[in-house]
């Protein structure tokens, strides 16, 4: 179990000092992943079975509070997460203008990762910084106030 | 306590932090010492001051001048000229400002805003418990603790009138006072910073604005209900919320304000964050508890309401962020100054967050009942390019869209439900008449598809109809008899749903199809988009 949560991005002794940090208790599960996510990148398939046996919830549980939200990923994603608000105040401006250029300059489709693995693009909920819509996230940098033209030199800053 | 003559604040909300505030904080900083005045004039980041599309903003006191999309290359001369030789630098002040010396007068940028729960933002260092006990800060808690009962601060936010502005409008006091009756060991004050209705981001430059007045409100509210313990439940995406929340509670505990015995009255009361992690649906109240307990956010059966059966099963009041901000100036100065402002039914104000096609996008606070037209043309400065008005979505995606002949309808939480829209968190879409209904329509339906939680079989499968058939519309696909069925599908979700979500999702498109059925038809019937953006 240990190698394996290792090869996975997060080692059992890391995935238990998070644990530790919220006295294992059940009710923590939000926070805990949210750790977990932040060290390994995504939810690694050996860390939800780790919590679960560590808490003593189903497995079930703990899979189905990370893939109800979606901050949480259960798969690797990119270095980078650039996430493209397309709600009604981003859309009215022009937000998709914005996703054709992220895909264009990417050379990936929306929900796919670049095969270097640095950028994942992926639609997200509003974002609440609709007064400079439309507005993309990259990992915790929002970026507003977006116009076609502006999209590559942002991407470059990445690059 | 050392003076200065001058105060430049740079609002260091999320909009202008994205247009490089930090460069022009450090640059005005630099240059002020560099110019020997930095025992004269001291350089403050505050939270939003609203106008979030022309960013980085500054303001320079006492005079209150504002300065517009300020870059770091502007900074010597704003120094050089203003505050050295006392002359504004009109070229950044925006329109209908005067050249020549600065007059030294009460701001005129807010306009005709009146701030209860602004009053903070963008004036104080939200990072300075010090600048905001300046401001009268934590003294309601104090007044609270050592001259009310409990039953006494209840009474009084009954009397003021203040309802939820989270959406819902259900009185304040009244709710308080089922916590506070119920009989339990442990209660809880939950503050609901989940803020995901699109189009919505006062909660986010309340909590970065001003953080010390939503954990004084919480804790007068745990004094209210004999609470003792309260948690703050914001998005995960509000990263600046989050910290600055955090520092300002390490500093109420600090000093007393919060924890153990405060003001040695013998209560005590604790305050934690709980990050969320991206699901509309936690802004539902009973959704947000499942959060917190580490469950899927999937709403309760109610009843039990959480005020007497909420977090872990205890006695729980769940109020939204700014109408925690509402409640330590209503106890310091009393119900009959609240009343003052608003209306006879709505008294007090409500922020609002301007979006969409209007001049000046960004966060407003005015009194309770404004008509549409003056928001939209007297402080958002009207639309863009001359062009003209074809709706407004009110409350958000889950509110209503209304059109040109509801624009002197005051707005308020019970005058818009008669027209079948609703005031909800205070976001105005404002769309021009070069947009298509019907594109619109599809892209807040794809919303409410991709929210649902799934947990009841009204909502997950009713907003996936809805989306369906409104992109077969914007295809070109309609048929005739589309248009009945959504309206009979959306009456049914709205009976049936459990939750807020499902029984809202229908509102947007019903009041579409109240106003602008013509649209429609002719994407139907003549397989046309009047304005050219659909693919029929």
């Amino acid at each position: 179990m240990e190698q394996a949560a290792k090869s996975a991005g997060i080692c059992s002794a890391k995935v238990s000092e998070i644990l530790q940090k919220y006295s294992r208790r059940p009710d923590a599960l939000v926070s805990i992943l949210h750790d977990v996510q932040k060290e390994a990148g995504y939810i690694p398939e050996e860390a939800i079975t780790e919590i679960a046996s560590r808490l003593d919830i189903p497995v079930s549980k703990v899979y189905g509070v990370a893939t109800f939200y979606t901050l949480f990923s259960t798969r690797p994603k990119g270095k980078y997460i650039i996430r493209v608000c397309q709600d009604a105040p981003c859309h009215v401006l022009g937000a998709k203008a914005i996703v054709e250029t992220l895909e264009k300059e990417l050379g990936i489709p929306m929900g796919d990762t670049t095969s270097d693995g640095k950028f994942t693009l992926e639609y997200t909920s509003c974002l609440g910084v609709c007064g400079v819509a439309p507005a993309i996230m990259i990992n915790e940098a929002v970026y507003g106030n977006l116009t076609p033209e502006r999209v590559p030199l942002i991407l470059k800053e990445y690059k | 306590m050392e003076f200065y003559r001058s105060h430049v604040l740079v609002c260091g909300g999320t909009p202008c932090v994205l247009e490089g505030c930090k460069g022009v904080r450090d640059a005005l900083i630099a240059e002020v010492k560099r110019r020997g005045l930095d025992r004269e004039v001291k350089v403050v980041e505050t939270g939003c001051l609203g106008p979030c599309d022309l960013g980085p903003v500054i303001v320079v006191y006492p005079e209150g001048t504002l300065y517009q999309k300020v870059h770091v290359s502007d900074v010597p001369e704003i120094v050089e000229e203003h505050l050295l030789k006392g002359r504004v630098v009109t070229r950044l002040a925006g329109e209908g400002v005067q050249a020549g010396v600065v007059k030294y007068e009460e701001p005129t940028y807010l306009g005709v805003q009146e701030r209860i729960v602004l009053r903070n933002c963008g004036t104080i260092d939200p990072e300075s418990i010090e600048e905001y006990i300046a401001r009268d800060g934590y003294r309601a808690l104090a007044k609270c603790l050592t001259e009310m009962k409990p039953a006494d601060v209840i009474e009084a936010v009954k009397k003021s009138g203040l309802v939820g502005r989270g959406g819902a409008a259900f009185p304040t006091g009244l709710k308080w006072s089922f916590t506070a009756r119920a009989d339990a060991d442990q209660k809880y004050i939950l503050c609901n910073a989940d803020e995901g209705e699109p189009g919505t981001f006062k909660d986010r430059l309340i909590l970065e604005g001003d953080p010390h007045s939503i954990l004084e409100g919480m804790a007068i509210a745990g004094y209210a209900v004999g609470a003792d313990k309260g948690f703050i439940y914001v998005r995960g995406e509000y990263v600046l919320s989050i910290e600055r929340l955090g520092k300002a509670i390490e500093q109420a505990k600090a000093l007393g304000l919060l924890g153990a015995d405060i003001f040695g009255s013998g209560f005590s009361f604790d305050v934690e964050i709980r990050k969320g992690a991206g699901a509309y649906v936690c802004g539902e109240e009973t959704a947000l508890i499942e959060s917190i307990e580490g469950k899927r956010g999937e709403p309760r059966v109610k009843p039990p309401y959480p005020g007497t059966e909420g977090l872990y099963g205890k006695p729980t009041v769940v109020n939204n962020v700014e109408t925690i901000a509402n409640v330590p100036p209503i106890l310091l100065n009393g119900a009959d100054w609240f009343r003052k402002f608003g209306t006879e039914r709505c008294p007090g104000t409500k922020v609002f967050t301007l979006t969409g096609d209007i001049n000046n996008k960004g966060l407003v606070e005015v009194p309770m009942g404004i008509t549409l037209r003056r928001v939209i043309y007297e402080i958002g400065g009207g639309i863009p390019g001359g062009r003209g008005f074809k709706m407004a979505q009110t409350g958000g995606t889950s509110g209503g869209c209304l059109p040109k002949e509801l624009l002197d309808v005051p707005m308020d939480y019970f005058t818009l439900p008669e027209h079948g829209s609703a005031l909800g968190s205070g976001a105005l879409l404002i769309m021009d008449d070069t947009h298509c209904i019907v594109d619109i329509a599809e892209c807040f339906m794809r919303f409410f598809e991709h929210e649902s939680c799934g947990k009841c079989t009204p909502c997950r499968e009713g907003t996936a109809r809805l989306h369906e058939i409104v992109a077969k519309i914007a295809r070109g696909e309609g048929k005739p008899g589309d248009l009945e069925l959504l309206d009979e599908l959306g009456s049914a979700m709205q009976v049936s749903s459990l939750c807020g979500l499902g029984q809202a999702a229908p509102v947007p498109i019903k009041t579409m199809l109240r106003y602008f059925r013509d649209e429609f038809e002719a994407h139907i019937n003549d397989r046309l988009c009047p304005t050219g953006t659909c693919g029929t």
